[in-house]
C-alpha cells in the first residue's frame, strides 16, 4: 500500500489540509491535525449540509435557543422551558448494534441535560432491512436491546418511536433518537466558556481510546468490505455513570455553580474546549496531563480525539471549583480541572510539558469547510414517477387489510416498546402505540405531545413532497393528541453527498420541510445530518425524520385513545376527500409494486384547519386517530382492535387505503360531538368483525395478525 | 472432551461493570485493588477424541457465538 | 410519621414514590444511601431503579451501603420496610427477605400493566386488601423472576398470569413477621386514573396504615 499523508488517513482532503496550514501559517502539529480532522469531519462540521440547513425557518417568539447550541429550547409559558434534540448513530449501530444504539441514547441525553434540563423522555426511530434476512433480525435485536439497556438503566422513559423496513437499510440501519427535557427558565445553561479566569472542569468517565476515529470518521465514510478494519473503535456506554452525571449536573445547576456546560460527544475534548471558547470569544489553556484516563500512555492526539462516553465539561468560576468537585465526589464521579479560560482567542494545549497545540479556538468550528456540492435531479426519477399506481379494484379489501396488519412496520410494536420502561416519572399520559405521545408537566395543566415521523419511500419518490408531508403528518399526530405544534427537530439521513442525486434529494427534502414549517408557523430548533449511508455504492432512500413537539395548555382532561371505542359509536372521517393516488403507500408496497408515481402533495390551507380542529376535538372526543400507513382501513382496524369491538365501514374505494395527508378519524356517541359539514360518517362500531365495504375480516384474527406481525418474524 | 473457554473483553474496551465493582471493593476496605474486569467463562463438553479437531471446533463456536469479536477475545483450554 | 425513601446511586423511582405517598396523605423524604441513621423515620421504602447499574448482581453492592445497617435494625424491630422492584432485589441480597431475583424467563425487559392477586393480607403492604383481591399495576423489570431454592418465603401476592417465570408466580414476598415486604411490580405507578390505574393505592394505603407513631 502506498504511503498516504497522515491527513488523508484522518479523513481530510488535501484542500482541507491546506486550509489548516493557511490558518496556522505553518504545518499543523500532530495534535492540531487530529483536532481539525475530527472537528471538520462531516458528522461534526456538517460541511456538506450547512449551506442548505440555513433554509430552515428557525425563529418564533417562543424560541429561546435556536440551532447552534447543544439542544433547541422553547418557551412553554409560566416559567417553563423545553429542550429538545434528535441525533443519529447509524454507522456505529451497524458495527455493533447494542453499543451503537446505547451510546446514541447516551449522546442525545447529554445534549439535553447540558442545557440545564432534566431529560424526561426519549423516542427512537429505527430502520432496518427486511426481517427474512437474519442479519437484519440480529441488528434489530441488538439496537432495541441497546436502547432498552441504556434507557432503562439511565432512568429516562422511552415513550414512543417508529420503525420502517426497506431493503436499502440492510447495509445501513438507521438509528435516530430524540430526547426531550424540561426546565425552569432560571436553570438554562449554555455552552459557553465564560470570561477569562473561568476554570474548565472535566466530569465523568475516565478517558480511554474509545471511538478514536469513531463517530467523526465513521460517519464520514461509507461502508465497504474494509469496514471490519474500523471495528476496534467501538464506544461502550455506561448508563449508570450517565445517571450519576445527570444528577450531579442538575445539582450543579440548581446551586448556580456553573457558567457554562458542554457535553463531550463526537470530537470529544477537541470540541468541548474549542466550541465553548469560540462561542465566548475567548481562549483557553488546557493541560492534557490533568485529564483522568483509563489507559496509560495515551498520546495528545488520542486524548483529543477520544470519544469516551459519559463526559461533560463544566466551566466554573474559580471560587466555585471546590464545591463543584465536592458534588462530583458525592455522586462518585471522577473530575479534573483541566484548563483555564484566557483572554484572546488562542486555544493552547500542553501535554507532558510541551505545547502540542496552539491555534485560534474559533477556527475549529467557524472555519470548517463549507461545501456547495453539486446537486442534480436523478435521471431515473422521471421513469419512477411515471409508473402507474397499483390497481386495487380486483382485490378484496378485507384481504388487503389483513395483509397490511401483518406488515411488521404497521403491526403492533409491543414487542419493541414493552422492552422500554415508558412509565418512569409518572408523566406518561399517552404512551407507545399511539399517534403521538402525551406527557404531563406535574404541577401544571400543561401537556407536551411529541410525534416522530419518517418515510423513506415517500421521499424517494418526491423528496420535497415527502419532506413536507412528514411535517404535516407529525403536526396532525400531535394535534389529535391535544396539542398545538410549537417546534421541530430534524434528523436528515441520506446517502453519499458526493453524488449529485443525493445532494439534490437532500436540498429538496430540506425545502419541503421548510415550506411545511413556514406554512404551519413551526420553527426548526435543531437537527442532525447523517450522510454516507451507502453500502457498495448503493444509497439508502432519502430518509429525513421529523421530531415535532406540541404544547397542550390545558391538556385534555380525558385524552382520546384508540382503545375507547364502544358498541354503537359512530366513526367519522375529517379532512379532504382522498384522491385515487396510491403512490408511496403501504398498499403499493404490499402488492409488490416497485415504488412509483408522485405522492399526493400537501395543501397548507386545509391542513391548518384540520390541525386546529383536531387539537380542539381532543378535549371531547373519545377516539381520534390520524390516517397514515395503510390508510383509513388500517386506522379503523387499529381502533377496533384496541377497543375490542368490531367496526363496519362504507367508503368510496379510493378512500380505503389512501394515505393522502390531513385526514383523521373520530369516533363518538351519536350526536355527542359537532363536526364541520365537510366531515363525513364512514362507519359504526359493533359486532366482532371488521367490515370494509361489505367485505369482512374476523376481529380476533385481525388482532392476532396485528399482534404477531413483528414478533413472529423475530423468533 | 471438557473444554474451558474464557471470553475476555478486549483491554481497550471500557468495562463499566468492572469500574463499579472496583469502587465497591474499595468502599468495603479492599483498597489495594487496582483494576477489576468482568469476563465470562464457559465450560463445555464437546464430542471428539482428537484435541486439534475439538480445539478447531470450539474456535469456530467462539467466533460465531460465544465471543463478540468487536468487543472480546477468547482463550480455549482443553481440560484433562 | 415520615417514611425514609432510600436513594442509591442509580436509583430512579424515588421521586415517584414520594409523590405517591404524599398524594395519599403520608409524609416521605429522600435519604441518601451513605446516611448512617434513620432517626425521625418510622418506615422505609427502597424504591426501584438500577442501583450501581446492577453491577455484579442486581442489589449486590447496594446491600453494603451504610444506610442498610439501620434498615436492618428497622426490620428486626418490626417496623415497616418495603422494597419495590430494585428495592426488592436489594432486600434479598441483604438477607432481609428470602430467595433471589433472577432474569425474566424470556430474557426480556417487561414493561406493561399486569394483574396481581393478593394471597396474604397479614403484611404491612397488603393489610388493606381483601383476600383474593385482584389489582392492576405495572410491571417494569428485567430481573423480576423470584426464586427460593431453600423453599423459604411467604408469597403474599401472585401474578394472575405468569409473566416472568417467578416461583409460585410470586409478585410480592414477605418475611415471617410480615413487616418486610418486597414487591416486584410498581404500586406507586398505579395511583392516578390519568395514567391508567389507581389500584396501587391499596398497597400504599396498607403501608401507611401500618405506621406507628414514633
Amino acid at each position: 500500500m502506498t504511503e498516504q499523508p497522515v491527513h488523508r488517513l484522518l479523513g481530510m482532503t488535501d484542500g482541507e489540509y491546506e486550509s489548516v496550514v493557511g490558518i496556522l501559517d505553518r504545518p499543523p502539529m500532530p495534535a492540531e491535525l487530529a483536532m481539525y480532522s475530527v472537528m471538520w469531519s462531516e458528522h461534526c462540521s456538517y460541511k456538506s449540509s450547512r449551506k442548505h440547513l440555513g433554509r430552515f425557518p428557525t425563529e418564533a417568539p417562543w424560541v429561546v435557543v435556536g440551532p447552534g447550541e447543544n439542544a433547541g429550547v422553547v418557551d412553554l409559558g409560566d416559567g417553563w422551558l423545553a429542550a429538545l434534540r434528535i441525533e443519529s448513530h447509524n454507522h456505529p449501530s451497524f458495527v455493533e448494534p447494542y453499543q451503537g444504539a446505547a451510546t446514541g441514547v447516551g449522546g442525545i441525553l447529554r445534549d439535553v441535560f447540558t442545557m440545564g434540563a432534566r431529560p424526561i423522555a426519549l423516542w427512537d426511530q429505527i430502520r432496518f432491512g427486511p426481517l427474512d434476512n437474519p442479519k437484519n433480525r440480529y441488528l434489530l435485536n441488538g439496537v432495541v436491546g441497546g436502547i432498552a439497556g441504556y434507557g432503562n438503566a439511565v432512568g429516562v422513559p422511552t415513550v414512543g418511536g417508529e420503525i420502517e423496513f426497506d431493503a436499502g437499510y440492510t447495509g445501513n440501519p438507521l438509528v435516530n433518537v430524540m430526547c426531550l427535557g424540561i426546565l425552569k427558565r432560571e436553570q438554562l445553561v449554555l455552552g459557553t466558556a465564560g470570561t477569562p479566569g473561568t476554570m474548565a472542569v472535566l466530569l465523568g468517565k475516565a478517558t480511554g481510546r474509545d471511538g478514536i476515529g469513531g463517530a467523526s470518521v465513521l460517519a464520514s465514510a461509507s461502508f465497504d468490505d474494509e469496514s471490519g478494519a474500523k471495528r476496534p473503535s467501538v464506544q461502550v456506554g455506561d448508563p449508570f455513570e450517565e445517571k450519576k452525571l445527570i444528577e450531579a449536573c442538575l445539582e450543579l445547576y440548581e446551586k448556580g455553580l456553573v457558567v457554562g456546560v458542554q457535553d463531550l460527544g463526537a470530537a470529544g475534548l477537541s470540541c468541548a474546549t474549542s466550541e465553548p471558547a469560540g462561542r465566548a470569544g475567548v481562549g483557553m489553556e488546557v493541560d492534557l496531563d490533568r485529564v483522568h484516563t483509563r489507559e496509560s500512555g495515551m498520546t495528545a492526539p488520542e486524548l483529543l480525539m477520544s470519544e469516551s462516553q459519559e463526559r461533560m465539561m463544566a466551566f466554573v468560576a474559580p471560587d466555585k471549583v471546590d464545591e463543584v468537585l465536592a458534588i462530583a465526589d458525592k455522586w462518585e464521579i471522577d473530575s479534573a480541572v483541566v484548563g483555564e479560560v484566557k483572554a484572546g482567542g488562542t486555544l493552547r494545549i500542553s501535554h507532558r510539558g510541551e505545547v502540542v497545540a496552539e491555534l485560534p479556538a474559533a477556527t475549529l468550528a467557524d472555519n470548517a469547510p463549507l461545501y456547495d456540492r453539486p446537486a442534480q435531479r436523478p435521471d431515473w426519477l422521471d421513469e419512477v414517477q411515471a409508473r402507474p399506481g397499483p390497481d386495487i379494484s380486483s382485490h378484496d379489501p378485507a384481504d388487503l387489510l389483513r395483509d397490511l396488519l401483518d406488515d411488521p412496520a404497521i403491526g403492533s410494536s409491543a414487542w419493541i416498546h414493552e422492552q422500554y420502561d415508558h412509565m418512569l416519572f409518572l408523566n406518561t399520559v399517552v404512551g407507545p402505540g399511539s399517534d403521538g405521545s402525551l406527557l404531563r408537566i406535574k404541577g401544571t395543566e400543561k401537556g407536551l405531545a411529541v410525534s416522530t415521523d419518517g418515510n423513506g419511500r415517500l421521499c424517494y419518490l418526491e423528496p420535497r413532497i415527502g419532506g413536507a408531508r412528514l411535517v404535516y403528518e407529525a403536526a396532525l399526530n400531535v394535534a389529535v393528541t391535544g396539542a398545538r405544534p410549537i417546534a421541530v427537530v430534524d434528523n436528515l439521513n441520506f446517502g453519499n453527498p458526493e453524488k449529485p442525486e443525493v445532494m439534490w434529494q437532500f436540498k429538496e427534502s430540506v425545502e419541503g420541510i421548510s415550506e411545511a414549517c413556514e406554512a404551519l408557523d413551526i420553527p426548526v430548533v435543531g437537527g442532525n445530518v447523517s450522510f454516507y449511508n451507502e453500502t457498495d455504492g448503493v444509497d439508502i432512500n432519502p430518509t429525513p425524520v421529523v421530531g415535532l413537539l406540541g404544547l397542550a395548555d390545558p391538556m385534555p382532561e380525558v385524552p382520546p385513545r384508540i382503545s375507547r371505542a364502544t358498541d354503537g359509536m359512530e366513526l367519522w372521517l375529517v379532512g379532504p376527500e382522498a384522491s385515487a393516488n396510491l403512490a408511496g403507500t403501504a398498499v403499493q408496497r404490499l402488492l409488490g409494486d416497485e415504488p412509483g408515481g408522485i405522492p399526493t402533495a400537501p395543501d397548507p390551507a386545509p391542513a391548518r384547519n384540520v390541525i386546529a380542529l383536531a387539537a380542539d376535538l381532543a378535549h371531547t372526543a373519545p377516539v381520534l386517530h390520524d390516517i397514515s400507513d395503510g390508510g383509513m382501513a388500517v386506522a379503523a382496524a387499529e381502533v377496533s382492535i384496541a377497543s375490542g369491538i368490531g367496526v363496519s365501514v362504507d367508503v368510496p374505494i379510493a378512500e380505503i387505503f389512501s394515505e393522502d395527508p390531513h385526514r383523521f378519524l373520530i369516533a363518538f356517541e351519536s350526536g355527542s360531538i359537532n363536526l364541520p359539514p365537510e366531515a363525513r360518517k364512514v362507519g359504526v362500531f359493533g359486532g366482532n368483525q371488521i367490515v370494509i365495504n361489505g367485505s369482512p375480516l374476523d376481529l380476533e384474527s385481525a388482532a392476532s395478525s396485528y399482534g404477531e406481525a413483528l414478533p413472529r418474524r423475530m423468533r | 472432551m471438557k473444554v474451558r473457554v474464557e471470553v475476555t473483553r478486549r483491554p481497550e474496551i471500557a468495562d463499566p461493570q468492572g469500574t463499579t465493582i472496583k469502587r465497591a471493593l474499595h468502599d468495603l476496605g479492599h483498597t489495594g485493588v487496582d483494576e477489576v474486569r468482568v469476563n465470562s467463562v464457559f465450560h463445555l463438553e464437546v464430542e471428539g477424541a482428537d484435541p486439534d479437531d475439538v480445539r478447531s471446533n470450539v474456535e469456530e463456536m467462539c467466533r460465531q457465538l460465544l465471543a463478540n469479536p468487536v468487543l472480546e477475545d477468547f482463550e480455549i483450554e482443553l481440560l484433562p | 410519621m415520615t417514611t425514609a425513601v432510600v436513594v442509591f446511586p442509580g436509583t430512579n423511582c424515588e421521586h415517584d414514590v414520594v409523590t405517591a405517598i404524599t398524594q395519599l396523605g403520608g409524609s416521605a423524604r429522600l435519604v441518601w444511601h451513605r446516611e448512617t441513621d434513620l432517626d425521625g423515620y418510622d418506615s422505609v421504602v427502597l424504591p426501584g431503579g438500577f442501583a450501581h447499574g446492577d453491577a455484579l448482581r442486581t442489589g449486590a453492592i447496594a446491600r453494603f451501603s451504610p444506610i442498610m445497617e439501620p434498615v436492618a435494625r428497622f426490620a428486626e424491630e418490626g417496623k415497616p420496610v418495603i422494597g419495590i422492584c430494585n428495592g426488592f432485589q436489594v432486600l434479598c441480597e441483604a438477607g432481609l427477605l428470602p430467595g433471589a431475583l433472577i432474569a425474566n424467563r424470556d430474557l426480556s425487559f417487561i414493561c406493561r400493566f399486569i394483574d396481581v392477586e393478593v394471597t396474604d393480607t397479614a403484611t404491612v403492604l397488603t393489610n388493606k386488601a381483601e383476600p383474593g383481591q385482584r389489582l392492576r399495576i405495572p410491571l417494569n423489570s428485567y430481573e423480576g423472576n423470584w426464586v427460593s431454592p431453600d423453599g423459604e418465603g411467604r408469597v403474599v401476592a401472585k401474578y394472575v398470569d405468569d409473566p416472568n417465570g417467578s416461583t409460585d408466580r410470586a409478585a410480592a414476598v414477605a418475611n415471617e413477621a410480615g413487616n418486610v415486604v418486597g414487591i416486584m411490580p410498581h404500586p406507586e405507578r398505579a395511583t392516578d386514573a390519568l395514567l391508567g390505574s389507581t389500584d396501587g393505592d391499596v398497597f400504599l394505603r396498607s403501608f401507611l396504615s401500618s405506621l406507628v407513631p414514633v
